[in-house]
């Protein structure tokens, strides 16, 4: 009998993840994991934090070795770029013209950072960061040119290097083109204490601004123009606008796409054979009426693992809780759920100042989403409500005396038509 | 595990380790030490979560598994084993033991 051969195109953690488990999971047959950087599988959340104030190094970042995937008979194809997927005859094309059969594939090819069309978006002082080159990149440069930073775009990565340019001691400008931070994943409420976090640090934030062109001045610094018709100088520019995900292959391959390529909760695609996980992949959540990719260091591990476990005709259904956490500053802010289906939010503050809970409520009064603040291990009690989507009275949730562990407990008192707070 | 030539250095109270969490974070040298209280028995682990930033000392005690508060990675506490994702290797666990309520770890001179 034949072995059979799995291909992985993209060996990032959702793709080291899924050749590990392929083999934890007993697969004995071929595995390909092909990626288009220099590197093994290496996890990213450092690049925008202690990679680029020196406290994290390169060797810290590894996920597994060449040697480890040699050990797990792994063939590893570094700096290789798949051209073609031929699912017809179920055949890979690479860009050195090498044709590898499969029997299942994965595409893990992750995504990129999106660079706005403004003219100038791409001109000297210009930076993005995705992989650890450009980490490395805008390291150097923060290093050697002391000045004036302006980011581009207050999502995660975003805000996340204005922390880290702040604690490098620069000046830091912080663009945003919306109304508010962190718009697609927090509550409103949210919003605000991150904007305040960054203000309290000497962030300057301008929100509800756009930036309309970037222009190299001499021999160093750019001016950056908003749509205001302000003008910012700027020594170095760091990109944060979004990301976009890898999914031309997916597409030209036929296989259903919608800003990703569109997976079940078996990581399947449109082709029964061709699987998809990490920041590539839009989830199909059924029971929530929502789609949406999932861009964290969490799911990329987690699906990498469940799609393996799929490929291996297992048992799967992939349908996660999404957790994201961040570092800024002293604060350590941890998320789970969806913030986008609430529809208000109640705050509890605990005794300790610094620390702070954010969760976000639905109609119904169930709890969707969490956001903490140096939770602590408040933060664990308050996952569990957001997996079981557990009805509160919000009062109640507010009430620091209330363990979070019994806030779904009804009161002794409480009588079968109670009314909730809003 | 055992050393022949380390030093018994106290460290703590039993009573300090917290009745609510079962943990309690000490640093030993330049070593950050992480404390449990298993229903009695005193056991005690590296605190640092060798995937990440973490102090195992913040995360969640259940059934003699430690669960690292920040990407849930599970270890065995006597054993130090790794037991489900992102974690990978084992954590270095220390040799451990109370006399009159007191605890006391094996410091291992520094051979250099």
């Amino acid at each position: 009998m034949n072995r059979r051969t799995f291909v992985i195109i993209g060996a990032g953690q959702a793709g080291g993840w899924a050749a590990k488990s392929l083999r934890d999971n007993g697969f004995d047959g071929r595995i390909v994991l092909i990626g288009n950087e220099t590197e093994a599988p290496y996890e990213r959340p450092p690049l925008s934090k202690g990679i680029l104030t020196g406290a994290t190094t390169s060797a810290d970042l590894t996920l597994f070795s060449p040697g480890q995937l040699v050990e797990l008979g792994v063939e590893f194809f570094p700096n290789c770029v798949v051209d073609a997927v031929f699912p017809d005859i179920r055949v890979i094309q690479t860009d050195q013209g090498q044709r590898i059969p499969y029997d299942k594939l994965l595409i893990s090819t992750g995504g990129r950072a999106l660079v706005p069309s403004f003219p100038g978006s791409d001109s000297r002082d210009v930076f993005s960061l995705r992989h650890l080159n450009d980490a490395k990149c805008i390291k150097q440069r923060l290093g050697s040119s002391p000045g004036h930073v302006v980011v581009v775009g207050a999502g995660w990565i975003g805000l996340e290097i204005a922390a880290t340019a702040r604690s490098l001691g620069h000046e830091v400008t912080l663009v945003e083109m919306t109304g508010r931070v962190c718009a697609r994943s927090v509550m409103p409420e949210v919003s605000d204490q991150l904007a305040e976090l960054h203000r309290s640090q000497g962030v300057k934030l301008l929100l509800n601004a756009e930036v309309t062109g970037i222009r190299c001045v001499g021999s160093g610094g750019s001016c950056v123009t908003l749509a205001s018709g302000d003008t910012l100088m700027a020594r170095t520019i760091v990109l944060g606008a979004g990301l976009i995900a890898n999914d031309e292959l997916a597409r030209d391959a036929g296989l259903v796409c919608d800003r990703g390529v569109l997976v079940n909760d078996r990581c399947q695609t449109s082709d029964p054979d061709i699987f998809g996980a990490g920041d590539v992949a839009v989830i199909r959540f059924a029971d929530l009426s929502l789609q949406c990719r999932l861009e964290s260091w969490q799911n990329a591990q987690d699906q990498g693992i469940a799609a393996a476990q799929a490929m291996l005709d297992q048992p799967v259904s992939y349908q996660p809780t999404p957790l994201v956490w961040s570092d800024q500053y002293d604060c350590r802010i941890q998320i789970a759920g969806h913030a986008q289906l609430a529809s208000k939010t109640v705050v509890r503050n605990t005794q300790d100042p610094i620390s702070k809970i954010f969760f976000g409520l639905n109609s119904q009064n169930q709890i969707v989403a969490v956001v903490a603040f140096n939770g602590g291990r408040d933060f664990r009690a308050a996952r569990k409500l957001v997996e079981k989507s557990a009805q509160v009275d919000p009062s109640v949730l507010a009430n620091v005396s209330q363990s979070l562990s019994d806030v779904t407990r009804e009161p002794a008192h409480a009588t079968a038509g109670k009314s909730t707070l809003d | 595990m055992m050393s022949t030539n380390g030093q018994w250095k106290p460290i703590a109270l039993v009573s300090d380790i917290s009745s609510d969490t079962g943990t309690l974070r000490v640093v030993v040298g330049d070593e950050a030490v992480c404390l449990y209280n298993l229903d009695g028995k005193i056991c005690a682990t590296q605190d640092k979560c060798p995937h990440g930033n973490a102090s195992l000392a913040d995360g969640y005690l259940e059934n003699g598994t430690i669960e690292c508060p920040l990407h849930q990675g599970v270890f065995d506490i006597e054993t130090g084993k790794p037991l489900c994702p992102p974690v990978t290797i084992p954590i270095k666990v220390y040799d451990i033991k109370v006399e009159d309520e007191s605890i006391l770890i094996c410091v291992v001179p520094d051979e250099s």
